[in-house]
């Protein structure tokens, strides 16, 4: 299992390589100017050398390859200077935001926070409602609460959270005022009345998101459960006067969580994706309202970056499922 | 004594009178048939293509034309409780803030999103099952090929989409016209990013079609590969490629919606159910109907259409058939 570990994470550099070299090869195509903005009064040889400034002039791949040294050379050495007070970064040259001509890295390190807070909840909300659903509509299949189950579950994949969001706007913050519409940011929690008011601005966002993580797991939990309920071994435990409960709960659950969990292992980077959207909804300074806002003003070093670290999501949860894959199924040998 | 009694081959004849043959598509149907949710879903996506197809026809309003005088009608529905409200039956869903028909525009915003949703949809299957039958059938191929679509399916899709169509927006705009260059810009973007569940499942299929024997036996009498693909091979693996069709088009739509939702979509003057949305989303307190109406035809659809997959699924699958 370790073996197939380290392989697994030695093969995902050259794709994460690769990927990084798609996407920054895109972004040169782009016909978006970063100087789009400057005045007119500034005259073309300035406009030339603040290109310069910018590293605009030199060709494609030396662009490229100093793009790689800032982001996985000179970065991880400011993440250990801000660590234990060193020094090694001194004077080296950061991935700068042409927007703000400030390391990208500090931006996202601040906006990453709100993006944790309500997609990582609101993923954790999810699986909660999700799996009892799952594990009752598959013990009564086929039972009015599964029926209805399906139906809701179809309803959830169908519906969008473009539309989700503003509609649970509309009813909770306009017609009945229980909720805020947008999310506020800088509030900060200190006693048991601020808690609340952070408790029901996330509400919303949490909900909509929760929503089609909730649609998608149950599936996968009823139907894994289907798998398993039919098996010897359940007939086994019964047959041995195990009660129920125990039979369900302990025999037949742990054995169907073993796909469940590589399935929410692998949901976790889609929700990071369906986060730019609610988070456009709600008004969350998150990392995918930053992403928008990089791209609509042509900053590309920040788009390259949250690009590749959704990038960098994706390779390694699809390494966190298979070998949680491997260790949690015996039958499964990777070797 | 009766004649019949004594004939020798009576035992051996038919009693009913033999049934015309079965063919493999009537028992799909007659599985299909029985799940209720798959003929609603498809009876819905055929009623809204078809009354965005006909609808410009039989409700004549131009969904561009300016009227301000009309401006910000509420759907007729809305007199029901409140008698004050600025109803019109020539309205019948309202006008938005610059007096266009709601109605006119969620039609020719339909137009717009089942085109892409279609033309997207259509393009993902053309590439998925090419790169999944020539990796099923060529082993040379099936590294790179697999190795490929791999790499596709780790890249961010969104966020890249974002991308892609901010960046290409003005070329293809100067050169296709607006509405144009988008339409082929979406459908493009969309599709690139979208046939790599379809290229691994026709891949498997094919894997398992090529080794058995009627292969061989066509292989033996000296059939060139490209015949065995076509006549032997694709018509094995159209059934797991019709379901990923239906998935693909819902997918599809969700995702052209939410572009223009963010804003990268189509230009301003051309509706789209994302875009009608979004653009409602400013007003909604004042106006719920214009957010609410478009959110729900994009829903419903997509939900017809998954509903279609799931019964499409079902119904082509020989080993649920017939239980």
């Amino acid at each position: 299992m370790l073996t197939f570990t380290i392989r697994r994470l030695f093969l995902s550099i050259p794709t994460l390589i690769l990927i990084s070299l798609a996407i920054f090869m895109l972004l040169q195509l782009a016909p978006g100017d970063p100087m789009a903005q400057v005045p007119l009064t500034v005259p073309p040889e300035v406009k030339e050398r603040m290109r310069a400034a910018l590293g605009l002039g030199q060709p494609p791949l030396v662009q490229y390859w100093k793009w790689l040294v800032q982001f996985f050379w000179i970065e991880p050495q400011v993440l250990i200077d801000h660590w234990f007070g060193t020094s090694f970064a001194e004077g080296k040259q950061r991935v700068i935001s042409w927007q703000t001509r400030s390391p990208v890295m500090d931006i996202v390190v601040q906006r990453i926070p709100q993006t944790l807070w309500v997609v990582g909840l609101s993923y954790i909300v999810g699986i909660l409602i999700a799996l009892p659903i799952g594990i009752y509509s598959a013990y009564k299949q086929y039972s009015v609460f599964d029926q209805s189950g399906t139906f809701i579950t179809m309803i959830g994949f169908s519906i969008p959270p473009f539309f989700t969001g503003p509609l649970l706007i509309v009813i909770f913050s306009v017609q009945l005022g229980w909720l805020p519409s947008i999310y506020d940011t800088t509030h900060v929690v200190r006693d048991w009345a601020s808690f609340k008011v952070q408790f029901m601005q996330m509400v919303m966002p949490v909900m909509v998101l929760a929503l089609q993580t909730t649609a998608q797991i149950s599936r996968y939990m009823r139907s894994s459960m289907l798998d398993n309920l039919n098996q010897d071994y359940v007939r086994t435990a019964r047959a041995k006067g195990l009660r129920e409960g125990v039979v369900v709960m302990v025999h037949v659950l742990r054995n169907s969580m073993i796909p469940v969990v590589t399935v929410i292992a692998l949901g976790v980077p889609a929700i990071f994706g369906g986060a730019i959207i609610t988070e456009n909804v709600f008004k969350v300074n998150g990392i995918g309202q930053l992403l928008l806002t990089a791209l609509f003003a042509s900053d590309l070093p920040m788009v390259m970056t949250l690009t590749f670290i959704f990038a960098i999501l994706i390779v390694l949860f699809n390494l966190i499922a298979d070998v949680l894959y491997g260790v949690l199924d015996p039958r499964i040998r990777y070797d | 004594m009766t004649d019949q009694a004594l004939d020798p081959y009576a035992a051996l004849q038919d009693k009913e009178p033999p049934k015309a043959p079965r063919s493999q598509w009537k028992d799909v149907w007659d599985q299909f048939k029985r799940h209720k949710g798959a003929l609603f879903g498809g009876g819905f996506l055929m009623f809204i293509t078809l009354a965005v197809i006909l609808g410009p026809y039989v409700w004549q309003v131009d969904p561009q034309k300016l009227d301000i005088r009309n401006k910000d009608m509420r759907p007729i529905y809305v007199a029901l409780w409140d008698g004050s409200a600025k109803v019109g039956w020539f309205r019948p869903l309202g006008t938005d803030n610059l007096g266009r028909c709601i109605m006119a525009n969620l039609i020719a915003g339909g137009r717009a999103s089942m085109a892409v949703g279609w033309a997207a949809m259509l393009l993902a299957l053309i590439i998925g099952t090419t790169i999944g039958v020539l990796a099923g059938y060529f082993k040379k191929l099936d590294f790179w090929l697999m190795r490929f679509t791999d790499l596709v399916l780790s890249l961010p899709i969104l966020p890249l989409l974002l991308v892609a169509v901010t960046l290409f927006r003005e070329p293809l705009r100067q050169n296709f016209g607006p509405e144009g260059g988008m339409f082929i810009l979406i459908v493009t973007v969309v599709g690139l990013t979208s046939w790599m569940q379809t290229a691994r499942i026709v891949r498997g299929d094919i894997l398992a079609l090529k080794e058995r024997e009627f292969i061989l036996a066509a292989r033996s009498i000296g059939t060139t590969s490209g015949k065995i693909i076509r006549r032997h091979l694709l018509p094995n693996v159209i059934s797991p490629i019709m379901v990923s069709a239906t998935l693909g088009l819902a997918t599809a739509i969700i995702t052209e919606s939410a572009l223009s939702f963010l804003g990268v979509g189509f230009p301003s003057d051309f509706p789209t159910w994302g875009k009608l949305l979004a653009d409602a989303v400013q007003r909604m307190e004042q106006y719920p109907e214009r957010v609410v109406l478009p959110g729900i035809l994009i829903s419903l659809t997509v939900l017809g259409v998954n509903y279609l997959g799931d019964g499409l699924r079902d119904a082509l699958d020989p080993r649920i058939r017939g239980r």
